[in-house]
């Protein structure tokens, strides 16, 4: 018992990730409609330019903060220089950007920082929190820090005129001109925040995987099969959809399928989802009258 | 000075030439009314006032050339559109459909009053505020995308079929309020309908315009004297 309620908890703490990172990919998609398949990379760049002003010796917190806003400006930089040009092109065109965004920031952290397996820090203690016997300190404080992020996120929308700009300029362009609304740099801004979301789950991740420049790939297959869980148009059903990935990955790992197959959890989600309920637990239903 | 002034304006959809050269003008604080058939270019007219059709030709909006730019900028200088279809955002709730109307303005106090001032002109609204705004009547979004224009403290409004899919009781309490609110505030409205007869009452002046050129004009009173206006347009 003792054991399934660890692999629980620790579930939940890299669901936690995942549902970061699924959101991110959930903000791009209310906007595009396209799911952005460089975000895991984005997110393991902005990692990698953490640890370097780590190494360069800056406070922990110093870096996290100063690495989240660069990583907003590098999102939104990406949307104006890349993808801004492509905007009206077919969808094929874009998704191939996003993927050639993907070979190029894994490339050039590569070509950067060389392939060697680097450690990342955890700003949390090694000494689990009250010397509880389920949880690391660096599991409850991912948790936590989720949490907070999902949090500002969620106020940002809610209650700021400029969140409400941007839902209103994802779900409807045209309206949102019409009021005044400067939609492509509210398609830029979510860029930014994506980018700043990724980068979040990028530092919470590495201490558990460890740095390198494919980390990302198999967590940016967990977001997605969260986001897709939840509905690949609800914020709230990747969040849900994220930990749910997180904690069935890490009970069917340790019990059922061993960690060998781990990843495949995700991919039989994917397809499961689908082809099963293509809008996932809180999606919306599209119907299209002919 | 005119308020608002189009001289030889051009529009096209691809290939496809919708307006060919129409000049109109519009005094402030007058209602100015678009009358014409289905598919005379009335939707396109407004369309390219507000940036959202290529055109080529002169608009000016207070002596200040306005052909050209991006809508965003075109409604920043205080050019409200009521587009066709009610343009609603329809996952936002009511009351935040018509805080979108006041985004570029920066007194929030005021917006906050306009805010009332609408759920007066509109009690439905005010009933509805926390409602998903797609989920409201074809009337009570009509009055919604009014009231969202208003919020800007517009100029000038730009109204796209105002009527169109009302049931006429609404339709005269809606026509009944663009009126006070032109009276009152001193905006002036340029109104595109099909209903001739209710576009008249309204409005000060008119331009009739078939197949993208305008064919007639002057006061209300006197194209509604005209016979081919009344019989084509008036049926009777």
């Amino acid at each position: 018992m003792d054991a399934f309620i660890h692999q629980v908890l620790a579930g939940l703490a890299t669901g936690g990730i995942y549902a970061s990172l699924a959101l991110a990919l959930v903000m791009i998609y209310q906007a595009t409609h396209l799911v952005n398949f460089a975000q895991g990379e984005l997110a393991m760049f902005a990692t990698y330019i953490a640890w370097s002003l780590i190494n360069a010796g800056m406070p922990y917190w110093g870096a996290f903060f100063l690495t989240v806003g660069l990583a907003f400006v590098l999102g939104v930089v990406i949307e104006r220089v890349v993808i801004r040009p492509v905007e009206n092109s077919s969808v094929l065109s874009v998704v191939v950007v996003f993927i050639a965004l993907l070979v190029i920031l894994n490339s050039v952290t590569g070509w950067i920082y060389t392939y060697t397996i680097k450690t990342f820090p955890s700003p949390f203690p090694e000494q689990p929190f009250f010397g509880n016997r389920y949880m690391s300190s660096h599991e409850i404080g991912a948790i936590g820090v989720t949490l907070v992020v999902l949090l500002l996120l969620y106020a940002f929308f809610r209650f700021t005129p400029l969140g409400l700009a941007m839902r209103a300029a994802a779900q409807n362009p045209e309206s949102s001109r019409l009021v005044g609304i400067r939609v492509g740099w509210m398609l830029a801004l979510g860029w930014g925040l994506a980018a700043a979301i990724g980068s979040v789950a990028g530092m919470m991740v590495a201490p558990i995987v460890f740095l390198d420049p494919n980390m990302m790939g198999g967590i940016l297959l967990y977001a997605f099969a969260g986001a897709l869980v939840g509905g690949i148009d609800n914020p709230w059903g990747a969040v849900f959809g994220g930990f749910l990935v997180g904690v069935l990955e890490n009970v069917l790992g340790a019990f059922v399928i061993g960690n060998e197959l781990k990843l495949a959890v995700a991919l039989v989600l994917i397809i499961g989802v689908l082809t099963v309920k293509p809008s996932g637990f809180f999606g919306k239903v599209h119907v299209t009258r002919v | 000075m005119a308020l608002l002034e189009a001289a030889n304006l051009h529009a096209s959809y691809g290939q496809t030439r919708v307006l060919h050269g129409m000049s109109f003008s519009m005094e402030e604080g007058t209602i100015t009314t678009l009358l014409g058939a289905n598919g005379a270019g009335k939707t396109t007219t407004l369309r390219a006032l507000c940036g959202m059709v290529r055109t080529q030709g002169e608009i000016r909006f207070g002596g200040q050339r306005i052909d050209g730019r991006a809508t965003e900028d075109i409604v920043r200088l205080g050019i409200a559109h009521v587009p066709d279809g009610r343009g609603t955002f329809a996952n936002l709730s009511t009351e935040e459909n018509l805080l979108l109307g006041a985004y570029t303005r920066k007194d929030r106090d005021a917006v906050q009053t306009d805010l009332e001032r609408m759920y007066g002109y509109f009690p439905r609204l005010k009933e509805r505020r926390a409602q998903q705004a797609g989920t409201l009547s074809g009337g009570e979004q009509q009055m919604l995308a009014v009231s969202r224009a208003l919020m800007l403290r517009p100029k000038l409004m730009l109204l796209d079929e105002p009527s169109f899919g009302l049931a006429p009781l609404i339709v005269k309490e809606l026509f009944g309020i663009l009126r006070t609110v032109n009276e009152n505030e001193r905006v002036s409205m340029l109104v595109v309908e099909q209903n001739a007869a209710m576009a008249l009452d309204l409005a000060d002046h008119a331009y009739l315009i078939e197949t993208g050129r305008i064919m007639l004009s002057g006061t209300s009173d006197d194209i509604k004297k005209d016979d081919a206006v009344r019989r084509s347009y008036l049926g009777y």
